[in-house]
């Protein structure tokens, strides 16, 4: 009689070169409109809004006291700046800089937030 | 007649037609002139927008409404440059990352309903409309004032340029036509100012503002041309020719302080000191009142003030044929470096017309007879700086408000025939070039017959009643449409119609019933203030009970429109302009 044939044995183990499942990307996240990725896009738009209110008031409230200010306080009209009224010169001259001022600085930081957005989402 | 004047005015549209022309070869397609546009940097870009955005309002009429108006008319051009701030940091880069070309598109997209979309298209006709009849006053204005050509053949001869521009193949707003159109208008305001201050000071530099109420310097003869009443604040003695007072007048008059009437083609000859009288309308100021703020003595004024604050702030957002523009930008990074440029530009430009504003005050005063202050910019250089130089800049500030008025009036007339042409004509035509050619006709036609019936209001002014009907209709709609997720498409069409029914009637009623007095009168003719904040609350009440009608899909288009476009997320929603 033939020995028995030996029985084919099956080594298992815990395979080596196996890799963990990648975390999902936050972008599909954004695109699946899950929890989390309505809460990094929600975050996004509070932040742009916020930055986008407090440039408007930088510029609104200062020019909205303007009338106040040298309607209601007779002083304030005399005031000279060389040769030109003080009225004129904040609002002939000055308000344009200013504007573009506080609109550089809009865009800088609306970029920055979009950058720390950007990273965010695709740089884990 | 002014040869060079005439000679400028038409280069200036001569070349508008050649340049619209030859980029129009450049591009045979809509979608060409889409991709080419897209590799034009920023800057030309925000020049194109600033050259479609100075009208013959801010090129005539801001210098006009200063001088006669004095400190309380600098927020027309104040406001006008603080709209891109707001249209800046609130709708530049979502309104460009929506992907839609034209308001209408920014509805049916945002909102998914034709109703809305169908509103918007009327909304955008008017406002349109609205805008252009000023610009082909400013037309029959300066080509009367320089050339003596009757008041209505400068509109006629605008939208004659502009037909042409438009079906000549330039079917979009030309970058490369406003770009030039936007440096010709800065130079032709900005190099006269060198030359009048030096003039000034030449003359001793007499001061506006702490000087008597405006005099005539010289012996001075004013022709009327329409007819008017006019107010003198104390006796003066003149002489006269024509109709005055419904008398028969030839020789010297004394009138008493008072009103006085005078008839069409009456001839007034002050003497040297004499104390300009002023039309009925406008204030009588002496230098301080003039140059202080709320000193005119206007009923309401704080009001008024604050309310054209309201108008120009919110109202540059919601202008159809600007946010157009903002479809050129790669993305909305571009978009935002695009609307900052446009502050710089445009804030350059209104530098000098507070300069004219203040000069005409002393040297052309007869203006404040005759009530044409829209022309102080077109005749300060001959009456200050005179000679060969006077006429060589008056020849150019023609040629900077022709190009003022043909740019706006181009591109609002692409803007409204683009709506019409796809919204109503194209219902009935189906060639889509005939329908915009139609359209376009139809664009122009209506503004130049209402001009020829409709009293003339100050060109500033005017062009502030279409900021209004923005301010109280497209600027909630952007504002909320961007910001809000729960905007519905019921919400935003009554919105609508109560914010820019309100306007337009307001805006009716004070042109129709000028005796209108008290707050009644301050609010209707300023109406911003309160339709504005009166269209927001009735979006968002109407939005909360209609909250089962939010937009299906709305953080789609909230991804879409606030991601930035270096972030891989899905844009597969289109609008309808990019398909």
């Amino acid at each position: 009689m033939s020995a028995p044939k030996p029985r084919r044995e099956v080594i298992t183990g815990p395979r080596r070169d196996v890799r963990r499942r990648p975390p999902r990307p936050v972008t599909d996240e954004i695109d699946d409109q899950t929890g989390v990725g309505r809460i990094y896009l929600r975050s996004l738009i509070r932040t742009q809004l916020r930055l986008g209110l407090a440039t408007v008031a930088l510029v609104v409230v200062p020019l909205v006291a303007m009338p106040l200010l040298f309607g209601l306080w007779a002083p304030v009209r005399e005031l000279q700046v060389g040769p030109m009224p003080l009225w004129w010169f904040l609002l002939g001259i000055l308000v344009y800089p200013a504007i573009l001022g506080v609109g550089w600085w809009y865009v800088r930081q609306a970029d920055r937030n979009e950058a720390q957005f950007t990273d965010l989402v695709e740089g884990r | 007649m002014n040869v060079l004047a005439a000679a400028a005015i038409a280069l200036t549209a001569l070349v508008t037609i050649g340049l619209a022309a030859y980029s129009s070869r450049l591009a045979r397609t809509t979608g060409d002139f889409y991709v080419a546009s897209r590799s034009v940097p920023a800057w030309w870009n925000a020049s194109a927008i600033s050259g479609e955005y100075l009208s013959a309002a801010s090129f005539l009429g801001v210098a006009g409404l200063i001088m006669a108006g004095g400190a309380d008319a600098v927020w027309f051009p104040v406001g006008y440059a603080v709209g891109y701030v707001l249209l800046l940091a609130l709708v530049a880069a979502p309104l460009r990352r929506s992907g839609a070309y034209t308001l209408p598109d920014f509805c049916e997209a945002r909102l998914r309903s034709t109703g809305v979309r169908l509103i918007a298209s009327a909304l955008v006709v008017l406002i349109g409309w609205l805008y252009v009849l000023p610009q082909l006053q400013g037309a029959g204005l300066a080509l009367h004032t320089l050339l003596g050509a009757p008041v209505w053949l400068g509109g006629v001869l605008v939208s004659v340029t502009v037909l042409i521009v438009i079906v000549g193949g330039g079917m979009r707003s030309v970058t490369l036509v406003q770009g030039f159109q936007y440096w010709l208008k800065v130079v032709a305001i900005m190099l006269p100012v060198l030359f009048l201050l030096a003039a000034w000071r030449a003359d001793a530099s007499p001061s506006a503002v702490s000087s008597s109420a405006p005099v005539f310097d010289d012996r001075t003869t004013v022709s009327v041309e329409n007819h008017i009443a006019v107010t003198v604040d104390q006796p003066l003695v003149l002489e006269a020719a024509g109709t005055v007072d419904n008398q028969r007048v030839d020789g010297a008059l004394t009138w008493q302080a008072g009103t006085h009437e005078l008839a069409a083609g009456t001839t007034l000859t002050f003497p040297a000191g004499a104390p300009v009288p002023h039309l009925s309308s406008l204030p009588v100021l002496d230098g301080q009142a003039w140059s202080q703020p709320l000193q005119g003595g206007q009923e309401h004024a704080l009001y008024r003030t604050f309310a054209l604050m309201f108008a120009l702030f919110l109202g540059t957002m919601g202008l159809p044929h600007v946010l157009v523009r903002f479809y050129t930008n790669p993305d909305g990074r571009a978009a935002r470096k695009t609307a900052l440029t446009v502050i710089a530009l445009v804030g350059l430009f209104y530098l000098a017309p507070s300069v004219y504003g203040m000069l005409g005050r002393l040297y052309t005063p007869e203006l404040l007879l005759t009530g044409r202050t829209d022309a102080v910019v077109l005749l300060l250089p001959q009456a200050l700086v005179g000679g060969t130089a006077g006429q060589w800049l008056t020849a150019l500030v023609a040629a900077g408000a022709a190009a003022a008025f043909l740019a706006t009036a181009t591109g609002l007339t692409v803007t409204v025939a683009g709506v019409l042409s796809q919204d109503i004509v194209g219902r009935k035509i189906d060639d889509p070039i005939v329908s915009f050619r139609v359209a376009a006709a139809a664009a122009v036609i209506v503004p130049l017959l209402l001009g020829l019936v409709a009293d003339t209001l100050p060109l500033a002014r005017a062009v502030s009643l279409a900021f209004a009907v923005a301010a109280a209709t497209f600027s909630p709609l952007l504002l909320l449409g961007i910001w809000w997720r729960r905007l519905t498409d019921v919400g935003a069409a009554t919105g609508l119609l109560v914010g820019g029914v309100a306007a337009t009637v307001a805006i009716v009623v004070s042109t129709v019933l000028p005796d209108v007095n008290g707050w009644p009168a301050a609010l209707l003719s300023q109406p911003a203030a309160w339709a504005m904040p009166l269209a927001l609350a009735t979006m968002v009440i109407v939005s909360r009970r209609t909250a089962h009608r939010i937009t299906p899909g709305v953080d789609r288009i909230m991804i879409r429109l606030h991601t930035p476009e270096a972030v891989g997320v899905q844009r597969t929603w289109i609008a309808r302009g990019e398909r």
